[in-house]
C-alpha cells in the first residue's frame, strides 16, 4: 500500500484537470439543469399519481417516499459524476488498446482507471436529490438526531463503495467480452428499481436488488436512517457485505487485468 | 403516369424488393448482436417490472383492484408492454446530429428511394430478431407475475396490426423530431421534453385509465397512446369491437398526418443541408 497523503492527492489532481475542462462548457450546465428539473417533474408526477390512489405503499407514508426519491436523485448523480464515466472510459480503453498507457503507469492499476473522470455537471442531480430529501424530513415532522445523520452518512458512503464494486465487477466482464456499451442501459435501467424502497419488491427480485445489485444498500437504507426506520444491525450488514465486496471485486478485478493481452500491437 | 402501367409495376416490384433486402440484412446484422440485444432488452424490461410491483402493491393495498385493473391486469398489461415496447424502437431522434455531421446522409441521397424508406425497413426487420429474443422474456415474466388474459381471435388480430400502426406513428413522429437537427444541434432539451410528456400521456407510464381525468384531455388530441396505451389494450385489456375500429381508424389517421408532416418538413429540411464528409 502506499501511504495515504498519496492516495488522496491523486484522486484531487484529476478531479481539478476535469472540472478545468468541463468548466470550459457552461452550456452543458444548463442542458444538465434542464434534464435534472425534467426528471424531477417527471418523478414527482409518478409519486402523485401513487399517492392519488393510495394513502400508503407497503407501509411507506408519502414523506418517507419522497426520501427515498432524494436519496435515489442524489445517489444517481453522483455514479454519473464519478463512477459511470470512469468505467466507460475502461471500456472504451481496453477495446481501442489504449489501456496500456494507463497500466504502464507507476501507480496501482485500480485506484487510476477508478480516478481518471469525473464529471462536474452531474453534481446537478446531487445537489437536486439533497433538496428533495431535506424537504421529505422536514415534511416527515420527527427531528433527525445526531444518530439518525451519522446513520444516513455512514449508509450513503457504505451504499456508494457497493455501487462502485458492483460498476467495476460488471465492467470487469470487457476483458472477456469486448463490446460492453450497453452496460449503461442494462444499468440505468436496474438502478430504477431503487426509487421504490426494495422491501415493496416480491422474493427473488428484493434479493435480487439487494446483494446482486447494492440497491438497497445503496438507497433504501440511507432514506431509512434520515426517517427513524433504521435498525442498527442492517448498517452493521451493511459494512459487513461493503468489506467482503471490496476485497472480492478487487480480486475479481486483477484476475480479469491477467486477461488483458495489449491490443495497441 | 397512371396507375397500373408497366412503369408503376416496376416501381412497387422494386420497393417491395428494396424493403425485402433491408429487413433481411437487419436480420442478419442484428442476429450476431444477439448478447448485446439481450442484455439491451434486459435493462428494458425492468422499467415495466417496476411499474407492474408499485401497481400490484396499490391494487393489493385498495383491497385487491384499483381503477377495476387487479395485480393479473397489471401484469397482463405490463407483459404485452414489453413487446409493444419492442415494436416502438426505432430510429432515435439523437442519431441525426451523426448522420448530417459524419455525412451518412449523403449517401442515403444517392439512392433513389426517400431515406425514411430505409430507417422503416432496416428497423422493421430488427423486430423479427426482437420478438424472438423476447419470447422467452415474457415467459418468465408470465410464471412470476401471472397475468390474466382474456384474448379473442379478433383481439390477436387487431393486435398484430396496431402494434405495426404504432411502429409507423413513432417512426414518423421521431422523424419529425430528428429533422429539427437540420436548424439546430441544441436539440437534447427538446427531446427530453418530448419523451417526458410521451411517458405521461401515452399508457407507458400507466394505463390512461389511472390518469386524472384532465390530463385525458391532452392524451385524446396527442399521438402518443396510439403508439403505446392502445395496442397494449387490445390485448391486455376489454376492449369492444367497435372501440378496437376506432383505434385502427385513429392510427391511420395519424400515420397519414405524420406521413404529410414529414413530407412537407423534408423539402424545406434537406435545403439545409450541405453535403460533408466522403
Amino acid at each position: 500500500m502506499r501511504p495515504a497523503p498519496r492516495l488522496l492527492s491523486l484522486p484531487w489532481l484529476f478531479f481539478r484537470i476535469n472540472a478545468l475542462n468541463e468548466l470550459q462548457y457552461r452550456v452543458n450546465f444548463f442542458m444538465q439543469l434542464i434534464q435534472s428539473v425534467l426528471a424531477l417533474f417527471t418523478a414527482l408526477a409518478v409519486l402523485a399519481l401513487v399517492f392519488s390512489h393510495t394513502e400508503e405503499l407497503a407501509g411507506w407514508s408519502p414523506p418517507e417516499l419522497l426520501a427515498v426519491m432524494g436519496v435515489h436523485i442524489a445517489v444517481g448523480g453522483l455514479i454519473r459524476m464519478a463512477i459511470q464515466p470512469n468505467m466507460l472510459r475502461l471500456i472504451e480503453d481496453v477495446r481501442e488498446g489504449t489501456l496500456d498507457y494507463a497500466l504502464t503507469k507507476p501507480e496501482d492499476a485500480q485506484l487510476l482507471l477508478s480516478i481518471r473522470e469525473f464529471r462536474i455537471w452531474q453534481s446537478i442531480d446531487v445537489l437536486v436529490g439533497a433538496l428533495v430529501l431535506a424537504t421529505a424530513v422536514r415534511w416527515h415532522g420527527e427531528a433527525v438526531g445526531i444518530g439518525g445523520a451519522l446513520g444516513f452518512a455512514a449508509a450513503v458512503v457504505l451504499g456508494a463503495v457497493m455501487i462502485y464494486c458492483f460498476w467495476l465487477a460488471l465492467t470487469s466482464g470487457v476483458f472477456w467480452i469486448v463490446r460492453m456499451e450497453f452496460i449503461v442501459e442494462l444499468f440505468d435501467g436496474v438502478y430504477q428499481a431503487g426509487r421504490w424502497p426494495v422491501t415493496i419488491y416480491p422474493g427473488l427480485l428484493r434479493v435480487a436488488f439487494t446483494f446482486l445489485v447494492p440497491l438497497a444498500f445503496a438507497v433504501t437504507v440511507p432514506a431509512e436512517a434520515l426517517t427513524g426506520r433504521l435498525a442498527w444491525d442492517t448498517l452493521l450488514a451493511a459494512a459487513t457485505f461493503a468489506a467482503f465486496l471490496v476485497v472480492a471485486t478487487r480480486a475479481l478485478f486483477r484476475f480479469a487485468l491477467r486477461h488483458y493481452s495489449g491490443a495497441s500491437a | 403516369m397512371s396507375l397500373g402501367t408497366p412503369a408503376h409495376a416496376g416501381r412497387i416490384r422494386g420497393m417491395w424488393d428494396f424493403y425485402l433486402t433491408v429487413m433481411r440484412t437487419a436480420v442478419v446484422e442484428q442476429f450476431q448482436y444477439r448478447a448485446a440485444n439481450y442484455a439491451y432488452m434486459i435493462g428494458m424490461v425492468a422499467e415495466p417490472v417496476i411499474y407492474l410491483v408499485v401497481w400490484s402493491t396499490v391494487a393489493e393495498a385498495q383491497g385487491g383492484e384499483v381503477a377495476g385493473f387487479t395485480p393479473g391486469d397489471f401484469a397482463a398489461y405490463y407483459i404485452v408492454w414489453t413487446l409493444v415496447r419492442n415494436m416502438n424502437i426505432v430510429f432515435t431522434p439523437y442519431g441525426w446530429e451523426q448522420r448530417i455531421r459524419e455525412g451518412h446522409l449523403s449517401g442515403m441521397l444517392l439512392r433513389p428511394v426517400h431515406p425514411l424508406h430505409y430507417d422503416i425497413a432496416y428497423f422493421a426487420g430488427w423486430k423479427v430478431v426482437a420478438i424472438v429474443l423476447w419470447v422467452p422474456i415474457a415467459v418468465v415474466l408470465s410464471i412470476g407475475f401471472r397475468p390474466t388474459f382474456d384474448v379473442s381471435v379478433l383481439d390477436a388480430a387487431a393486435f398484430f396490426f396496431a402494434i405495426w400502426g404504432a411502429y409507423l406513428i413513432r417512426t414518423l413522429f421521431l422523424w419529425l423530431l430528428g429533422m429539427i437537427t437540420f436548424w439546430t444541434t441544441r436539440v437534447s432539451a427538446l427531446y427530453e421534453l418530448y419523451f417526458t410528456a410521451e411517458l405521461l400521456l401515452s399508457g407507458r407510464l400507466v394505463p390512461l385509465v389511472l390518469m386524472p381525468a384532465w390530463v385525458l384531455v391532452f392524451a385524446d388530441v396527442l399521438p402518443f397512446r396510439w403508439t403505446f396505451g392502445f395496442p397494449i389494450e387490445v390485448l391486455a385489456a376489454d376492449l369492444s369491437p367497435a372501440e378496437v375500429g376506432q383505434g385502427l381508424a385513429m392510427q391511420a389517421l395519424w400515420i397519414a398526418v405524420g406521413a404529410v408532416l414529414v413530407a412537407v418538413v423534408w423539402r424545406f429540411a434537406i435545403r439545409r443541408y450541405s453535403a460533408v464528409g466522403n
